[in-house]
């Protein structure tokens, strides 16, 4: 600075909203939930927690340790007896039944080639190594064969924890979540700015381009892409609900620019020469940014819940890995069962989340209202 | 009908002022912990069939006084205080609960406001929004309801009501619908009418008329009148008692002829003064300080002479301007509309052009076509011989530095997301001026010390600033591209008056300093004659008349220049007696 002046850093426009949201109790503790939720998916994204997510620790259909075991006798209906009173119920087979499938065949094939001068080194039992694996392992108990009755909040059908797997699950939803949220607000965001600040031809392209998307239902949308990008997993579920979700941003910054590109600090910015792009994303983005900030929280909540669709849909995540989506999937065989826990732990946690982000979002909304002049 | 009877019972009470406040004192909650007392203690009456003027600048509580009349304050974030009266017919007013409110709002005190284009429902014909007030007041039925309509629009000066009833708020001018609200405001035979700045959005020829019908109005139907303006002039025609408010405080009150002619609180000295007068030109215009700190008279009131002569170096020449706009019409079809016709002017180096003109004539496209931020359809602009209008954009960059434009609204032309310093230093990054960011930043540390605001400005957001700071910081920016013209459009219009003192003061202090020329862009004929050297008249996109200013005012040759001379406001001093 050529001048030392004493300067108090004055707030800005986005340093004052945030001092209003932090006034703003019910946006604090919603943040605070957020930001629980996030650092729950940091941590099991980096493998410090549910790690283990995918081992069959519990019996099947282990209920919440608070109901107790009793439950599970009181209605003995499915899965296995417990084979003994105690805590244990392992549905592991003993060692004693440990048999070899191929040993009568092997027998039998032994047996009739004693008469001819065939050498015995031919005939080998071709899965005596896995057996002999199987053997040892049912020798000694190992830890995976001994399953808790009760999980702390209930197992699913193969008795994994449901709670680490909700835990597991909030990585992909949160995730999925997020980056569909990006790409959609990201999408609409560009071609909504185009098509408001250029004006004539090109807002007339983008709109008819707008209305094809919006023409088609939703879920035929859905479909084709998928059919197109031809293959499961995560980054395909982001790019579904990304491509079909701009429309509505699209919109909203259309019609921001198309307000904006005539005020008169735009003009000023063309007076001083400032580039078309210049224009576009110096001057006017940042004011129409609280837009747009809004909009990818709105999104986020919205892909969340989409994502239960697409699982539902079959479209989903992968079988090896877990989502909110897919337990929820799970959870609709489980419920005819009586099984509700996968549900509530799945249901709760997403239901927690979307509402905390969506009291946040509408704070958001509020706090980045300029209504100072 | 019930108006008569009130009117009889008001009649009782005769010789009592028709409303009095009472140590008003309105407070605003900014936040949790600050708060911010709008208007403290203030006491003033309105006498009956009088028409009282509450004058002050921004931020004077004037507008807060008068909602507080009707109960109209934002109740999430403001309050009146407890000792706070307004008494109106035995009633305090403050006291009374929102539906014996409601029931007084409309029929015995009724309000018009600044603008009547966001007052009116663009969506409902007139005669309906007339009957809607009509009916809910008065009781009155469908058709009784609309054929009171009409004789109230033609009572208000609406031409061939019978017809016009059916017209939509769009489908008439500023002043016609301003007359319309009136209209509405009278309806029910008010006794008190609030009139909240009526005429400032309008030209000065319609400001002229709605002022001249409030005051007829006023003396037909023996009602009083609280007028509300930051404008003194505006009130010397028609006010007989006027209040002087400022920062919340009342500074003066009495009767208009005293006030006027005996000013004795420094403030209302000031105001008096601080406007531009068609008869005198002094070397600066005089501003409230000049008052505040006692030394009234130790300004410079030597006359400034103007015009141009003949010798005077010509820097821009501009011949057979024309600029059209198109409207579709049907389907194929679209309709020309010549907002700028073969306008044709010289503007010499260091001197000013004024330009004159009432909404629609065209001015504003004129200063935003030399800008190129419209496209020319016809004509040229020669800049030192060089057509800029014909240019390329590439090459007319180089030029874009030399003009530079202020436009009328402070609030609006700068980016609220920017601080003062990347406002000031963009302009020169983009054209290359200045070596380094250190070099810029210093450049607009010395602009800013140039333009009257502390260094501190630099880093400060534009929300911090007032209208003038604000307009002060836009003068910044154009300088700091060094350009030879500065097209001011309506660049004072929305400044309070003795803030536009302020900076007429700099704009000329400027032009002394960097030689500059001006093309000044106003509807208010008063400061265009104290800037301007030259003036331009225009009316409906072309030239009316041009000359020299000293000349256009003594004797204008043109009908509508003397109309528009005739509507100025004259104030106090040729008003009457």
């Amino acid at each position: 600075m050529p001048y030392d002046v004493p300067h108090a850093v004055s707030p800005s426009l986005w340093a004052l909203a945030w001092r209003r949201l932090r006034s703003d109790r019910v946006a604090m503790v919603s943040l605070a939930i957020v930001g629980v939720f996030l650092c729950m998916m940091v941590l099991s994204a980096t493998g410090l927690i549910a790690k283990n997510w995918s081992q069959e620790v519990g019996a099947n259909y282990a209920p919440p340790s608070f109901l107790g075991d009793d439950l599970e006798r009181a209605a003995p209906s499915t899965g296995p007896q417990p084979s003994a009173p105690g805590a244990k119920a392992s549905s592991a087979p003993t060692p004693v039944d440990v048999k070899d499938p191929l040993a009568d065949v092997l027998a039998e094939i032994r047996g009739g080639a004693q008469d001819g001068a065939a050498d015995d080194s031919d005939i080998v039992d071709p899965i005596a190594d896995v057996m002999a694996q199987i053997r040892a392992k049912g020798i000694v108990p190992g830890a995976a064969s001994v399953r808790a009755a009760t999980l702390p909040f209930g197992g699913d059908k193969w008795g994994r924890d449901v709670l680490q797997k909700t835990i597991k699950g909030s990585e992909t939803s949160i995730f999925v979540g997020l980056a569909a949220a990006v790409v959609a607000t990201l999408l609409g965001t560009i071609f909504g700015a185009v098509a408001g600040y250029y004006g004539k031809w090109v807002d007339d392209f983008f709109n008819w381009f707008y209305s094809v998307f919006t023409a088609m239902p939703p879920l035929l949308l859905i479909l084709a892409v998928a059919a197109v990008l031809q293959q499961k997993g995560i980054s395909t579920i982001i790019l579904i609900m990304g491509l079909t979700g701009w429309t509505g941003t699209f919109r909203l910054i259309r019609s921001e620019y198309l307000k904006h590109k005539v005020r008169e600090y735009v003009q000023a910015a063309d007076a001083i020469g400032a580039s078309n792009a210049r224009r576009m994303f110096v001057h006017i983005f940042p004011n129409v940014s609280h837009v747009v900030l809004v909009q990818l929280s709105i999104y986020t909540v919205a892909f969340i819940k989409y994502e239960v669709i697409l699982s539902f849909l079959g479209l989903g995540v992968p079988v090896d890995a877990v989502s909110w989506g897919s337990m929820l999937n799970e959870a609709q065989n489980e419920l005819i069962l009586g099984k509700w826990w996968q549900l509530a732990a799945a249901g709760t946690a997403m239901a927690v989340l979307v509402t905390a982000f969506s009291l946040f979002t509408d704070s958001l909304r509020d706090a980045l209202d300029p209504k100072l002049k | 009908m019930m108006g008569v009877g009130q009117r009889v019972m008001a009649e009782q009470v005769e010789g009592a002022s028709l409303l009095s406040v009472r140590n008003l004192r309105v407070n605003f909650r900014l936040d949790k912990h600050t708060s911010f007392e709008a208007v403290k203690g203030i006491s003033f009456d309105i006498p009956h069939n009088a028409t009282v003027a509450l004058v002050g600048e921004s931020g004077s509580g004037k507008s807060v006084t008068s909602l507080s009349i009707l109960g109209l304050l934002p109740l999430e974030n403001s309050s009146v205080l407890a000792g706070s009266e307004i008494v109106y017919g035995g009633r305090n007013l403050v006291a009374l609960d929102r539906i014996e409110l409601q029931r007084l709002r409309g029929k015995d005190i009724s309000m018009i406001f600044q603008e009547p284009m966001t007052s009116l429902n663009p969506v409902f014909t007139v005669g309906f929004q007339l009957a809607e007030s009509l009916r809910l007041h008065l009781g009155l039925g469908m058709r009784a309801a609309r054929k009171r309509a009409v004789e109230l629009l033609a009572e208000v000066g609406i031409p061939d009501p019978g017809y016009r009833i059916d017209a939509y708020p769009s489908q008439m001018s500023g002043g016609q619908q301003q007359r319309v609200m009136i209209a509405m405001a009278i309806a029910c035979e008010p006794k008190l009418l609030i009139a909240d700045e009526p005429t400032t959005a309008l030209d000065v020829t319609i400001q002229k008329q709605i002022l001249d019908l409030i005051a007829e109005l006023q003396r037909k139907h023996r009602m009083s009148v609280l007028f509300i303006t930051h404008d003194l002039a505006v009130v010397g025609e028609i006010a007989d008692h006027v209040v002087v408010m400022r920062h919340g405080e009342i500074r003066e009150q009495g009767p208009a002829k005293r006030v006027f002619e005996d000013p004795r609180d420094p403030y209302t000295k000031a105001l008096l003064q601080c406007r531009p007068r068609l008869d005198r030109r002094p070397m600066r215009l005089p501003v409230i300080e000049d008052f505040m700190d006692g030394g009234a008279h130790a300004m410079n009131l030597s006359e400034r002479s103007r015009g141009f002569t003949a010798t005077d170096p010509v820097i821009l020449d501009v011949k057979g301007l024309g600029k059209d706009f198109y409207s579709r019409e049907g389907l194929f079809g679209r309709r020309k509309f010549e907002a700028v016709k073969d306008v044709s002017f010289r503007l010499p180096k260091g001197k000013t052009l004024g330009l004159v003109g009432e909404s629609g004539s065209g001015k504003t496209t004129v200063g935003l076509t030399l800008m190129r931020l419209h496209e020319a359809s016809a004509g040229e602009a020669l800049f030192e011989g060089r057509d800029i209008l014909a240019m390329s954009a590439r090459e007319f960059m180089a030029y874009k530095r030399r003009i530079q434009i202020i436009f009328q609204n402070p609030y609006a032309s700068l980016n609220p997301r920017m601080i003062i310093g990347q406002i000031l230093t963009e302009p020169m990054q983009i054209h290359g001026i200045g070596a380094s960011a250190q070099e810029r930043t210093e450049l607009a540390f010395e602009l800013l010390h140039k333009v009257g605001l502390p260094e501190v400005t630099f880093y400060k957001y534009p929300h911090e600033f007032s209208g003038g700071q604000r307009q002060r910081i836009a003068i910044a920016r154009c300088l700091t591209l060094k350009p030879d013209i500065l097209i001011c459009d309506e660049s004072v219009s929305a400044l309070d008056v003795s803030v536009q003192a302020q900076v007429l003061n700099l704009l000329q202090d400027l032009q002394d300093e960097f030689d500059l020329s001006y093309i000044f862009i106003s509807h208010d004929l008063a400061v265009v004659k104290y800037i301007s050297d030259e003036i331009m008249v225009m009316n409906q996109g072309r030239i009316v008349e041009i000359a020299n200013s000293d000349d256009i005012y003594l004797n204008p040759r043109h009908a509508y220049t003397k109309k528009l001379l005739s509507a100025i406001p004259k104030g106090w001093h040729h008003g009457n007696d």
